[in-house]
């Protein structure tokens, strides 16, 4: 692995300029040529979804690859707030460099600047696609679009539609790929789920799949992989991630030679509907757009059990306004998350676990009117209420973080192409825009950023120079070997015959991770963890029961295969954690912090992305760094005070 | 504390597409009335992996609601007994102690039983790949203030566009009829300035790809009670009224062919 070459390749000038000069700079392919190229895209959500229409359109012969039964079912699905752009429609002084500008300093200065800018550039792009789509946004009585603030900024820059936002943006890409299915320019493969990359002479040539309905193990090569499988938060068995959600294609890509970033940087949202006991499968986000009008408190005095609306508004403590006078309850996740935390650590928790704060919408009631309340929330309000059986109209919500996205992923150099030729990596799945925390509503814009506007410019380049070169054919020894390890480890899981389910083995990492590497991490912590993993994955790999065949429809088997992966993961991110002897963002080391109880950086040890590569089973990983330069974000404590 | 329930489950059991299947009796103790409706048969899963009996396969993912992948017939009714709610959604507190349940697959010509309650919908990306988009390339689109949309036609788009695509509509159906999907999709577009170049041809093409997979309507309105989006049959009127317009339209358009 020291061989690994982590040259980010950033144009150079101006950073207003690199983008387009670089579209300029890059090779293109003709459009009579395109269809000889064959392109392999692994994942329908927003990155995907978006990536395999635009590819299939401009003409290339695109294969898209689903676990699930249609593409529109991917996670994206489920995003509920919004949607980043600089458009600037409230004339309240945004503008693409003030999106950039908040976008690294949200992300506390561990993103690359190139990349961020970029972003931001084609964000105002990507809002004319999508209403050119019929993505019905919210608009004004004018029939103008409407925008709403999020966390970690003072402008109104967020496009939503109603709570469902990440469903009609989806919809919107589906539809796009579906048009080009129908076309037959796009080849679909539903119910398949990734299991391989297929590496050979350096390049990625090809993928190996498993058919989720019949069992059969496939090869399928291309001339070039696209991964958009999203990202690795059910690494902690609970969180908001949709019950699928893996990383098993980035994982067995890392194994292939990918390099994997920053995988110690995960989110951890504020407003999620506390657990509320162990039965619980997962975790329900209560969107971010809700501390618009939501008031975070709890009862100034310990062990209050009077109802919340008797408790005078005098002896109430609105925890994050107290806090951050500036920003109050719009502070970026990473803060409003810590600030709860340490309320309820320190017993000040309310509900009967005493394991959340309220979330109040009395006063925007009184000032907007419920109807108001109504038609921006209502979908929430209801999805709250079947959940908890108690009507937020009448009483205020009770929230507490819960693990909700990863910031880390695969390197990925400016043209989202890993360190292996070919492979690229696209949305959640890679490390690139968001450094050590996300801000609200970019997540969207980043799936479609690289989907629409960047993929289908930078694949092109790397194709260019292969045209008249064939596809390795699928016999060649390298397709052949990963089969074999993917059937071998398909048995394997059939032969164990233990006695636990794959759920009680992804219940007990997710209790590690979460104590140990969750929202707040310290040496001792950490170290636990990284000796408690691997006990527990060698228990699961001799006492796992996994029922039912290989030749069929087998849920069971599917997630033994992802769970195996988490364990591994999961002590990547423990080391990498364990590594950063700092707290930024979504990582916070208990022994780094200041006065306060704030992140404190270390700026000259750590202004770096670690990239990490997979030197053997238990080896250690091998740590190669791509240095951060912030020329025009310029590094600060963060501040919203 | 909640409240624990004891229920008899009875679940449709087919190992594949081709085998015949049965209803299996199930008993289930100590269900908090909190869990979801799926984190029941997780733990009903649970036992049986425990008992070296393969377990229920259903399907999920968000279970928030949003994603469409769950859905099935609980006593009877596509996604049990709470209006506008997706199987994921639904508590056990809708259900009382001693309760016997009955667990089927979604019912349908157009979804075949892949195995126990799982179902191929694929049909219904069919009627989507046939017209339910508006064609605009990556890079194409006018600014997207150019067009001003009068809120009330945006409100109604949104209201179809709310369809999940689970499939509880055509389960529900006596004549297993695709109409509410299909106007659900068509209206979305249909309804919007963005999606008049498109309309006529679009109308045509995902009814007549409806009509390949799906019965016929015949306005029993089970569809609406069913939708976990409670998505109206209005629009189902809108569509027939496309659809009519469409066909003439279109032989006109192509030269009185």
């Amino acid at each position: 692995m020291s061989d690994v070459q982590l040259d980010p390749r950033v144009p150079a000038g101006p950073i207003q300029e690199k983008w387009d000069q670089h579209k300029f700079d890059m090779k293109l392919v003709a459009p009579h040529n395109r269809r000889r190229f064959k392109v392999i895209v692994v994942g329908t959500g927003l990155a995907g979804g978006a990536a395999a229409a635009t590819l299939g359109e401009l003409g290339y012969d695109v294969h898209a690859f689903t676990f699930h039964d249609s593409p529109r079912r991917a996670h994206s699905i489920a995003a509920q707030g919004g949607i980043n752009a600089a458009k600037n429609y409230k004339g309240d002084g945004d503008s693409i460099y003030r999106l950039f500008y908040d976008t690294v300093k949200g992300g506390d200065f561990r993103a690359r600047e190139a990349n961020v800018y970029r972003l931001a550039q084609v964000s105002v792009d990507i809002i004319d696609q999508c209403v050119a789509q019929g993505v019905p946004f919210a608009r004004e009585y004018g029939g103008l679009l409407d925008n709403r603030s999020f966390g970690g900024s003072q402008v109104s820059r967020t496009f939503y539609a109603r709570g469902q936002t990440g469903q009609q943006l989806l919809l919107g890409a589906y539809q796009a790929l579906a048009q080009q299915i129908g076309k037959g320019a796009v080849t679909t493969h539903p119910r398949t789920e990734m299991l391989d990359v297929v590496v050979k002479d350096g390049r990625a040539v090809g993928i190996v799949t498993r058919n989720l309905h019949t069992g059969a193990i496939e090869s399928h090569s291309a001339h070039a992989v696209v991964l958009a499988t999203g990202g690795y938060g059910n690494v902690f068995y609970l969180s908001t991630n949709a019950k699928a959600c893996n990383v098993t294609a980035a994982w067995r890509a890392h194994k292939k030679g990918a390099l994997f970033a920053n995988p110690c940087f995960t989110q951890i949202h504020p407003t999620c509907i506390p657990a509320s006991d162990d039965f619980q499968s997962k975790l329900t986000l209560m969107s971010e757009s809700l501390r618009n009008d939501g008031r975070v408190w709890i009862p100034e005095k310990m062990d209050d059990t009077r109802a919340p609306a008797d408790i005078p508004e005098a002896e109430r403590d609105y925890l994050l306004e107290r806090r951050y006078p500036a920003f109050g309850n719009l502070v970026p996740r990473d803060i409003a998350s810590r600030a709860i935390k340490l309320e309820v650590d320190a017993g000040r928790g309310v509900g009967p676990l005493k394991n959340g704060v309220y979330l109040d919408f009395g006063a925007s009631v009184d000032r907007l009117g419920g109807d108001v309340i109504r038609a921006r929330y209502d979908n929430l309000f209801e999805m709250y209420e079947r959940i908890t059986d108690e009507n937020p109209y009448g009483q205020p919500m009770r929230i507490y973080p819960a693990v909700h996205y990863t910031m880390g992923g695969l390197w990925v150099d400016y043209e989202l192409q890993t360190n292996v030729p070919g492979l690229f990596c696209a949305g959640e799945a890679n490390f690139s825009d968001h450094g050590a925390n996300r801000l609200g509503a970019s997540a969207l814009m980043q799936g479609l950023s690289d989907g629409y506007f960047v993929l289908p410019y930078t694949v092109p380049n790397y194709l260019a120079p292969l045209l008249g070169e064939a596809v390795v054919p699928t016999d060649d020894r390298a397709f052949v070997e990963a089969e074999r390890s993917v059937r071998q480890q398909t048995e394997r899981f059939l032969s164990i015959g233990g006695t636990k389910t794959v759920d009680h083995f992804h219940r007990e990492l997710g209790r590690i991770m979460w104590d140990n590497c969750g929202m707040a991490r310290s040496e001792a912590s950490l170290e636990k963890a990284i000796s408690e993993i691997p006990a527990l994955e060698e228990e699961f790999w001799k006492d796992l029961r996994v029922l039912g065949s290989a030749e069929d429809l087998n849920q069971g088997l599917e997630k033994a295969g992802r769970v195996a992966d988490f364990f591994e993961l999961g002590l990547l991110m423990c080391k990498d954690a364990l590594h950063r002897e700092e707290s930024c963002g979504g990582h916070f080391r208990l022994e780094h912090q200041t006065e306060e109880g704030e992140a404190r950086r270390n700026d000259d040890d750590f202004a770096y992305a670690a990239a990490w590569g997979w030197t053997g089973k238990g080896q250690e990983p091998a740590l190669h760094k791509e240095p951060l330069e912030f020329e025009h974000v310029h590094l600060a404590q963060r501040s919203y005070k | 504390m909640s409240k624990t329930l004891n229920l008899t489950l009875k679940v449709w059991r087919q190992a594949r597409a081709a085998s015949p299947g049965a209803l299996e009796i199930y008993d289930v103790r100590d269900i908090s009335e909190d869990m979801s409706f799926l984190e029941m048969l997780d733990i009903l899963n649970d036992r049986l992996s425990g008992e070296g009996k393969e377990p229920i396969a259903f399907e999920h993912d968000c279970r928030e609601g949003i994603c469409g992948s769950c859905g099935m017939m609980i006593n009877g009714q596509a996604h049990g007994p709470q209006r506008g709610t997706a199987t994921c959604q639904l508590h056990m507190r809708k259900f009382a102690d001693g309760d016997t349940i009955v667990v089927e697959p979604w019912r349908a010509a157009a979804f075949p039983v892949v195995k126990d309650l799982v179902v191929n919908r694929s049909s219904l990306d069919r009627i989507v790949e046939a017209g339910g988009y508006i064609t605009v390339s990556a890079g194409a689109a006018p600014e997207a203030n150019l067009t001003p949309v009068p809120k009330d036609a945006s409100d109604a788009a949104f209201d179809a566009a709310a369809c999940i695509g689970c499939g509880a509509c055509v389960a529900a159906c006596p004549n297993s009829a695709g109409q509410l999907f299909t106007a659900a999709k068509l209206m979305h577009l249909n309804l919007l300035p963005q999606g008049q170049p498109e309309r006529w041809q679009r109308a045509e093409n995902m009814v007549d790809t409806m009509e390949e997979y799906f019965g016929s309507c015949t306005n029993h309105g089970e569809c609406e009670e069913a939708c976990p989006k409670s998505i109206s049959i209005d629009y189902i009127a809108l569509m027939n009224k496309d659809y009519i317009k469409a066909k003439r339209k279109n032989r006109k358009l192509s030269g009185q062919r």
